[in-house]
């Protein structure tokens, strides 16, 4: 990791993004913003799972927010790694990050688990308890895992400051 | 407002003028009460509750982000504006009610130095915005909504008040990442 981080630290992109102070908060804003998208999309196929939203079908809801999450995603990905180009020793070699990163794949996984449990033909009809169930536990499994990795986000201060 | 913070706190007081706006020294005692003094001498309280604050306002916004573009007309014009409405509103509240308690609380462990934050008076100036948008939309826009709820043509205040809405939020959590960068 020690390695990888001074190989990023020595690319022209990341001495480029360095010298481009202007930049100021701007990658953190829009990593903030990206993340407050999946995760009310996230909340709005949940809630329609867990009963609290009347308004469509699951599958409908699913397929609305889908597109937001991977949308999110990918500006969350870009941001996110303009911010590790900022200063990469710092970010890679930290343990809260590496965390960070385990718990959004287990989020990723947990988001892809749950839009298949509520594909086309698989949506848990009132006949189907049992895959409701499943469609719930991976719902909520889903927005705790993203939960957690937006609390991850702020969590290297505050390992910091308990070390 | 915050030119008449600005004036409080920087004007040289005469000798027996009673200060009609003792910003400085309020925010000053606000900072000494044992409350604040926990948060601001602990190491760990200021990050924790700083990590919740960010993930609750960033909860918030994407909430309000997903009413702003139905009612812009960017997002499932199929659904009726009202449902999504009702849906959204509890829980978006109930995460800023922990934001705010959150906020609050690390405000008060440094409020000498985030009340004279320029970032700081902008986010609460905008928030301000914010506030008076939604009553006008609660007021004027919101009573008529029978008429458009499912319509693919919203009308042009109901989109105003979305998109005032929208800039808005991306405005607050802007200025609130801002305010590390000014914080000396």
């Amino acid at each position: 990791m020690v390695e990888l981080a001074s190989w990023l630290a020595s690319l022209p992109i990341g001495q480029t993004l360095r010298r481009l102070n202007w930049l100021g908060p701007w990658p953190q804003i829009v990593h903030i913003l990206a993340n407050g998208i999946i995760l009310s999309a996230v909340v709005m196929i949940d809630m329609r799972i867990w009963g609290i939203s009347r308004s469509q079908a699951s599958i409908a809801m699913a397929r609305r927010f889908q597109p937001w999450i991977w949308a999110g995603l990918v500006v969350l990905t870009v941001s996110g790694l303009a911010l590790i180009l900022y200063a990469p020793r710092r970010v890679l070699t930290d343990v809260t990050f590496q965390v960070k990163m385990v718990v959004m794949g287990l989020a990723i996984a947990a988001t892809v688990a749950l839009l298949l449990a509520l594909r086309p033909g698989k949506e848990a009809l009132p006949g189907d308890p049992g895959g409701h169930r499943l469609a719930s536990l991976l719902g909520t499994l889903t927005l705790v895992l993203w939960v957690g990795v937006t609390l991850a986000g702020r969590g290297r201060w505050l390992a910091l400051m308990l070390r | 407002m915050g030119a008449l913070l600005l004036a409080a706190g920087h004007r040289p007081r005469r000798e027996g003028e009673t200060n009609v706006l003792p910003i400085k020294e309020l925010m000053g005692w606000i900072e000494s009460t044992d409350l604040a003094m926990l948060i601001s001498q602990s190491r760990g309280w200021f990050p924790a509750l700083e990590m919740i604050h960010v993930t609750a306002t960033t909860f918030v916004f994407g909430m309000i982000t997903i009413v702003d573009l139905r009612l812009i007309g960017v997002l499932s014009r199929g659904s009726a504006v009202s449902d999504l409405y009702r849906d959204v509103l509890p829980l978006t509240w109930a995460a800023f009610v922990v934001a705010a308690i959150t906020g609050g609380l690390l405000f008060i462990s440094q409020a000498v130095a985030y009340s004279a934050n320029f970032a700081f008076r902008m986010k609460f100036a905008v928030l301000a915005l914010i506030a008076l948008n939604m009553l006008a939309f609660r007021l004027f826009v919101y009573p008529g909504i029978s008429k458009w709820d499912c319509a693919a043509a919203i009308p042009l205040r109901a989109r105003l008040a979305g998109a005032i809405s929208l800039v808005g939020w991306i405005a607050v959590v802007s200025c609130a990442r801002w305010i590390a960068y000014l914080m000396i």
